[in-house]
């Protein structure tokens, strides 16, 4: 019998192994997700040093703590304005922020919407699991129809948003979706997007067995993960007016929006060549 | 030049490079200067959704190293409470600018009010100490922005300029110095090797040196309770830790930040205690019941916050009363009187805003008090 041979973890470099263990619940989507995007950084070959990491507050936000690069913590929606300081004060930087659905869309959906009109050159990883979790499994602005949540015992009466159709229409220019167990692709969009000028989103959706997947009879994190394979529907390209997730329908994934337009620190570097044009 | 153009001069001579701003009456001149002078200086200026996002770009520039700011008025200045307590609680350098008007809400958005100097220093929850400089001119702008820019580095908290819609809008002359690098304080830097480096590890003086995005060390810093390392750490005793140092790197320091302006104080039986554009007309209303014979003087404020405890409370042996005038129901009187501690008369002249005191009001005060 041949022992097989050790895969090297190469995961654990870039993660804050003394904070360990994390505290997110068994079967939740954002540990695999952060898997993926550590791979990322490795596959794409960016110097880890020169990465910042921001997040907002709930289960998403702590993901800045665990990930050893520079990392900011920050307030609950705001981690998109502080991203915004950060790649606009040094353009050097590679800035992503690792966030949530009810961090990004709901508390931050004002700043969400700007800061791809601007196209400040940052990746965004929106990690979406239909609720708020931290607070206890509340609904927000991702719970689908009819979802029960704690805060919609009778069924959520709010539409979603389609949140790819929402930032393409924003000015994204690179704009994706994958679920937590499309592992490969997921990376492969991460490391496409980190190196690419421009406001990325990815959206990422995972289970949160503990309370979503609970109040909604999903079973447990292996059971949504078994539900994403069957209802995933790769559609590079589809236009994101089509790819809503809707009760009973696929889900579409795949890349929807990838273009160029100058981004804001291009647009900056020309207001100082002007004005100090002005100035001679 | 105006109060508010002068602001943006001092703060481009203090080598601020970044303004994220939302436009507000009566501080948009501000914003306004600045679009215009940082591209001539390489700086970058962007205007915000709102002033929530303001605050966080404020912050977000200073954790890539340059010095920044932004400025606002009222409704803006409480939209970035929040943000101000992330600052307080990163310990990030960076100023802060409310040229007041009248509240509450919107209140009267053109004219002049002291209403926000209580929300200046408690209006973010939680405990923690502010450091707030009050301009009476517009040369007051330009000399205590870099004031307020070098405060903010030394001691790595967000600073505020508590101006006022009268000394904003109020145009005079301005000198602008030639500032020397020396002049300007830059924030307290690590010398360690990455892997050695505590964001939060500070020695005697309390503040810890700071790391930037991008330069190796792989920091992690957080808006909740942390430790040295900065990792959240959910105790009563971290909490006690750190509340302790933020609060205490302040008071410990009052001595060196503190500023006041002291007038005819030597032998006077009555004190004006006032700050901002009102100690400009009370410094008329002292030297008119000085006139009368009334031994009067003028305390200045110019650092409100930390509070200068310590002046007023020798004050009050010395004199039979104290005099506020503001342009609020009542607000800086509160820490005048605490500090007098019944040993002195405190006597408030409130004005509500939309204008500035009549010196016959604060004399009539003044005469009050002597008797």
């Amino acid at each position: 019998m041949t022992t097989p041979a050790k895969v090297e973890n190469t995961v654990d470099s870039l993660l804050r192994l003394d904070r360990m263990p994390h505290i997110w619940c068994p079967g939740c989507g954002i540990g695999p997700a952060v898997g993926c995007f550590i791979r990322a950084i490795e596959s794409s070959g960016l110097d880890p040093d020169k990465i910042a990491l921001v997040s907002g507050i709930g289960c998403t936000g702590r993901v800045a703590g665990y990930v050893k690069l520079d990392s900011f913590h920050t307030t609950h929606g705001r981690a998109l304005p502080f991203a915004t300081g950060l790649n606009l004060a040094n353009p050097e930087l590679n800035v992503v922020v690792f966030s949530g659905d009810g961090d990004l869309l709901a508390i931050g959906g004002n700043h969400l919407i700007h800061a791809a009109r601007r196209n400040i050159d940052m990746t965004v990883i929106c990690l979406n699991n239909f609720n708020y979790g931290m607070t206890g499994g509340q609904m927000g602005p991702t719970t689908p129809l009819d979802a029960r949540s704690n805060t919609s015992p009778y069924g959520n009466v709010e539409p979603p948003f389609n949140v790819p159709y929402l930032v393409a229409a924003a000015g994204a220019t690179y704009v994706a979706r994958w679920t937590v167990i499309h592992a490969r692709p997921l990376e492969w969009a991460i490391a496409e997007a980190l190196t690419k000028p421009g406001f990325s989103f990815i959206e990422v959706l995972g289970p949160c067995p503990t309370l979503y997947g609970r109040m909604n009879k999903m079973g447990r994190g292996l059971d949504s993960l078994h539900q994403y394979r069957e209802k995933s529907v790769v559609r590079d390209g589809a236009d994101p007016r089509d790819v809503a997730i809707v009760n009973d329908g696929p889900i579409i994934v795949g890349k929807f929006v990838d273009i160029d337009r100058p981004t804001f620190a291009d647009r900056c570097k020309l207001v100082v060549e002007r004005a100090q044009k002005k100035g001679k | 030049m105006n109060g508010d153009v002068a602001c943006a001069e001092g703060a481009v001579s203090a080598g601020c490079r970044f303004f994220a701003g939302y436009p507000i009456t009566p501080a948009t001149e501000v914003a306004e200067r600045m679009s215009e002078r940082l591209p001539e200086v390489g700086g970058v200026y962007v205007q915000m959704e709102d002033e929530i996002a303001s605050m966080n770009a404020v912050l977000g520039a200073s954790w890539a190293g340059l010095k920044s700011m932004t400025a606002t008025s009222g409704p803006g200045f409480s939209l970035m409470m929040e943000n101000l307590g992330l600052g307080v609680m990163l310990e990030t350098p960076c100023v802060l600018v409310n040229v007041q008007r009248a509240g509450p809400s919107t209140g009267l958005p053109t004219l002049v009010a002291q209403g926000d100097m209580m929300q200046a220093r408690w209006g973010s929850h939680g405990s923690y100490e502010i450091i707030a400089l009050v301009p009476s001119s517009p040369q007051d702008m330009f000399d205590l922005t870099i004031t307020a820019f070098n405060l903010s580095e030394r001691y790595r908290v967000p600073v505020l300029i508590m101006a006022d819609e009268a000394v904003g809008h109020m145009s005079e002359k301005v000198v602008i110095p030639g500032i020397a690098p020396q002049d300007l304080i830059v924030r307290p830097r690590p010398k360690h090797r990455a892997g050695r480096y505590l964001p939060y590890e500070a020695d005697g003086d309390l503040v810890p040196p700071m790391a930037i995005a991008g330069e190796g060390y792989r920091f992690h810093v957080t808006g909740l309770t942390h430790d040295e390392r900065g990792y959240p750490t959910m105790t009563a005793e971290a909490q006690d830790r750190l509340v302790r140092r933020l609060t205490d790197k302040i008071r410990l320091n009052i001595d060196d930040i503190l500023r006041y302006e002291e007038i005819a104080t030597e032998d006077a039986e009555v004190v004006v205690c006032a700050y901002g554009i009102t100690a400009r007309i009370a410094r008329l209303a002292v030297q008119q019941a000085r006139g009368e014979g009334i031994r009067a003087g003028l305390l200045r404020l110019v650092v409100v916050w930390p509070f200068a405890e310590n002046r007023i409370r020798e004050l009050a042996r010395q004199v039979r009363g104290f005099v506020v005038p503001e342009i609020n129901y009542g607000q800086i009187v509160l820490e005048v009187e605490r500090c007098a501690g019944g040993k002195a008369r405190t006597l408030l002249v409130p004005h509500m805003g939309g204008g500035v005191h009549e010196p016959q009001t604060i004399l009539e005060a003044i005469r009050e008090a002597a008797q």
